[in-house]
């Protein structure tokens, strides 16, 4: 068997409003609702909807011969049922078609699983019962971290929750000469099984595809084709990862990527000896070659592939650890709008941030950042945090006997 | 008696603090009744009319003047892009550069022109524009014959001073607001303190705003003691303020407000600012303004894991000050180099206690406050633990803070001014 296994990453974060100083211990409401909004309503409009219908068009269409995967992270099914519930119905009708898997993550796309088992269990099981309670009781059999995030713990920890596969990178500094079109299985855990971006193929289709000084510019099907028939034989998964948004937000309409999509299926199945098939069928079909080792957690981003652009500078750090220093003082407090702050507290995109890595990736950083620097994504963060920490003190002040 | 002044600046339209005490200043002369002819580069005509104003943008110069030739000359032999920016906020700042690098335009060619529309403001033409500005100076000093003395704020405006002075034989005071060393330390702008210093030789005498700047005047620029006459600034309004912010946090503010450069010292005020959290958990400190050493007051507090206890508000205006100053509970400033400084004073009007740094003119006035050298963190935050945490000093400092505010009146500035008028008026003749 030759097969692409096609996975979405679906990610909205709940961005902070301005927060000032003056705040502080006054105004406990700490989200850009607008600026929210406005974005979930653009992306539906550029992404969601028409790559949702396309999708949903060419399942038909190929009977079930063509399929994808989805993690749709907790914050952005949050957004989309408040501010673009058409764009969750969508969801709905491509899951129904019994061709579309969902994935399980952590419910507020957080790092938790670099700092507390016990936060990340609870996220993943948040994320488990939304899935549910959205998607006519589905149940994700396969679990993808973070911004692909990953390690030999880590996966120690997914297969414990009892899940089949796991998904990340296909880093260079772990992989070395192997190749990551084969399944892999977990160094601690043999019975979870590891699939691999294949970086270079997904990230011609995500990130190059409109770029006019690559050399392989445009990317045509037939090109594609060519290529994947040049995999050897015995590589038997290509397992095609990306941001969602890649589809009519990063890669404009105008670049030809939704066509690139419309025939690509085609070309493939008449053209090649690959199918298409989900996480959870490769993990149930192909067995793992060996074992891959990770003993430093890996990530998708950036050119370094590992935790720098959320953890590693001041200003990241300070704000990651005062976060979580609140965790057993929040486990303790029974208040919905405490846990749910908590919770959109912890996404991984305010640690992004963040980030002053000016000179390798951030272009692309400031691209997804609504602050000017970040030293202003921390300030308003803080401020945030510093507030938080106010009524997590009272709360618990309030709970003595 | 009659002065003519030349300002740069005047309320409402300012950008920094020279043109709030010319404003003070014509209003202890106006106590007086002295009569002042202000001339400023730009009238915008909502001044208030406390002086005869003169708008420099309006003075047409008479190209056939002789005795104009020499500033005409200046003019010409300017350096064309000199990207001086003396007294910027940083907000003005930030505007300022990205105006500049979006418009790289050189020299304006009115300039050369019988009448000329000056901006007024701190822009990249400012060299320029000072050059112009004493040319606009030799002819009004010529047109108007009816003034006893002139008087010239700050570098920006001795040009002005010089050729009025040349051209009318009247004798010539210079203010000195700040020096270029202490807006750049000891790497300071040539051209800017060469004109500092032509002003200050050319002057009959000078005026100081503390002793700390008479001292910088003495030693750096090389003026006798006996030429230079300390007047401290004053404040327009004594009054506390009542405010209706309240704070809605528990924990104590520790205040810093001001512009985030070498200047003003900020690093010392972070150094303090983990001494004392370290000692007391129930205190926040809150770091106003906005500046060049901002993003690394950051990385700093990051880097000492206070970041939750240690606030950055960026660069605040209007009410928001007042805001800020109301709910404080210290306020400290602890300047590398201040000639005055008026924000502590601002501070007493709140009821706020104050910790000033021996380096800051404004220490010369205000006794009521808590005085530790700039550099001395450990001492910094002893002053600190101590006004939150013994009520006694304080309380201390809130009574006798204001009651000595009080003093501090233009019209008493403007007394000793006049008095340095008429003594530099009789060793003329």
């Amino acid at each position: 068997m030759r097969t692409i296994c096609f996975y979405f990453q679906v990610h909205q974060p709940f961005r902070l409003k301005p927060y000032r100083f003056f705040d502080i211990g006054e105004d406990h409401h700490y989200w850009d609702d607008y600026l929210n909004r406005n974005v979930i309503r653009k992306v539906a409009q550029k992404c969601y909807l028409p790559m949702n219908s396309l999708l949903l068009e060419l399942i038909q269409k190929y009977n079930g011969k063509f399929k994808v995967a989805f993690s749709l992270s907790g914050t952005f099914l949050d957004q989309m049922e408040a501010y673009a519930p058409e764009v969750l119905e969508s969801f709905q009708k491509l899951v129904a078609t019994g061709h579309v898997e969902l994935l399980n993550e952590t419910y507020t796309h957080a790092l938790a699983a670099l700092k507390s088992k016990e936060e990340f269990t609870s996220l993943v099981k948040k994320h488990q019962d939304r899935i549910k309670e959205l998607f006519n009781g589905y149940t994700p059999k396969v679990f993808r971290n973070t911004e692909l995030i990953y390690s030999d713990q880590i996966g120690a920890m997914v297969a414990e929750l009892g899940y089949e596969a796991v998904l990340t990178e296909g880093a260079k500094h772990i992989l070395g000469w192997k190749s990551p079109n084969y399944v892999y299985s977990n160094a601690i855990e043999p019975k979870l099984k590891v699939l691999l971006k294949n970086f270079l193929l997904s990230d011609d289709i995500a990130f190059r595809f409109s770029n006019k000084t690559w050399a392989d510019y445009p990317l045509t099907t037939d090109k594609f084709i060519n290529w994947i028939n040049a995999i050897p034989k015995e590589e038997q998964v290509v397992n095609l990862f990306m941001d969602y948004e890649t589809f009519g937000e990063h890669q404009w309409a105008e670049t030809g990527i939704f066509e690139f999509m419309r025939y690509l299926p085609e070309a493939v199945l008449n053209h090649s000896s690959f199918t298409f098939s989900t996480p959870s069928e490769v993990a149930a079909a192909v067995p793992a070659v060996s074992k891959i080792h990770v003993p430093v957690p890996i990530s998708w981003a950036d050119e370094e592939r590992d935790l720098t652009a959320w953890l590693g500078n001041d200003l990241q750090d300070e704000a990651f650890d005062r976060l979580y220093e609140m965790e057993k003082s929040v486990k303790q407090i029974d208040d919905p709008e405490i846990q749910r702050d908590w919770g959109y507290l912890q996404t991984s995109d305010h640690f992004y941030y963040m980030c002053t890595k000016f000179f390798s990736d951030g272009s692309v950083h400031e691209y997804f950042s609504p602050y000017d620097t970040p030293y202003d994504a921390f300030i308003n963060y803080m401020n945030v945090l510093s507030d938080f920490m106010l009524r997590v003190k009272q709360k618990t002040e309030e709970m003595k006997p | 008696m009659k002065v003519l002044m030349f300002g740069w600046e005047f309320p409402p339209h300012i950008s920094g603090g020279l043109g709030t005490a010319c404003y003070g200043l014509v209003k202890g002369m106006n106590h007086h009744n002295q009569e002042v002819i202000f001339v400023v580069p730009k009238l915008w005509g909502d001044e208030e009319p406390l002086a005869d104003f003169v708008n420099a943008s309006a003075v047409t110069i008479d190209y056939r003047e002789k005795r104009f030739k020499k500033f005409w000359k200046n003019l010409t032999y300017l350096e064309v892009s000199s990207f001086l920016v003396p007294y910027l906020g940083p907000e003005q700042f930030k505007k300022f550069t990205d105006y500049a690098i979006h418009d790289r335009t050189d020299v304006d060619e009115s300039i050369f022109s019988n009448k000329f529309e000056f901006s007024g403001k701190y822009g990249k033409n400012l060299m320029e524009e000072v050059s112009r500005y004493a040319l606009v100076a030799a002819q009004i000093a010529r047109d108007k014959n009816n003034f006893d003395i002139i008087h010239a704020h700050d570098w920006l405006a001795f040009p002005a001073g010089i050729a009025a002075k040349e051209i009318s034989g009247k004798p010539l005071v210079v203010h000195v607001h700040a020096t270029e060393y202490d807006r750049s330390g000891e790497t300071v702008n040539q051209p800017v303190y060469d004109i500092e210093r032509a002003g200050m030789h050319a002057a009959d005498h000078i005026v100081a705003v503390s002793q700390l700047t008479k001292n910088i005047i003495i030693r750096k620029y090389g003026i006798p003691a006996s030429k230079v006459t300390v007047l401290h600034n004053a404040v327009l309004d004594a009054s506390i303020i009542k405010s209706e912010y309240e704070k809605k946090v528990p924990e104590k503010i520790v205040t810093f407000l001001g512009r985030i450069t070498f200047q003003k010292g900020p690093e010392y005020f972070v150094e303090a600012a983990k001494i004392v959290i370290d000692r007391d958990p129930n205190v926040r400190f809150v770091m106003a303004g906005n500046g060049d050493l901002l993003n690394r007051m950051i990385d700093r507090v990051a880097e000492l894991r206070m970041a939750t206890k240690f606030h950055f508000t960026g660069f605040l205006k209007g009410d928001d000050v007042d805001h800020m100053y109301a709910i404080s509970d210290v306020y400290v400033m602890p300047s590398v180099s201040e000639p005055f400084g008026i924000a502590p004073l601002e501070a007493v009007r709140h009821n706020t206690p104050v910790i000033i740094s021996k380096q800051s003119g404004v220490a010369e006035v205000l006794r009521n406050a808590i005085k530790v050298d700039f550099w001395d963190v450990d001492s910094m935050a002893d002053a600190i633990f101590a006004l939150l945490h013994y009520e006694g000093i304080s309380k201390m400092f809130k009574e006798l803070g204001s009651e000595e505010l009080k003093k501090l009146k233009w019209e008493h500035v403007a007394a000793k001014l006049v008095t340095v008028y008429e003594k530099t008026l009789a060793e003329r003749s």
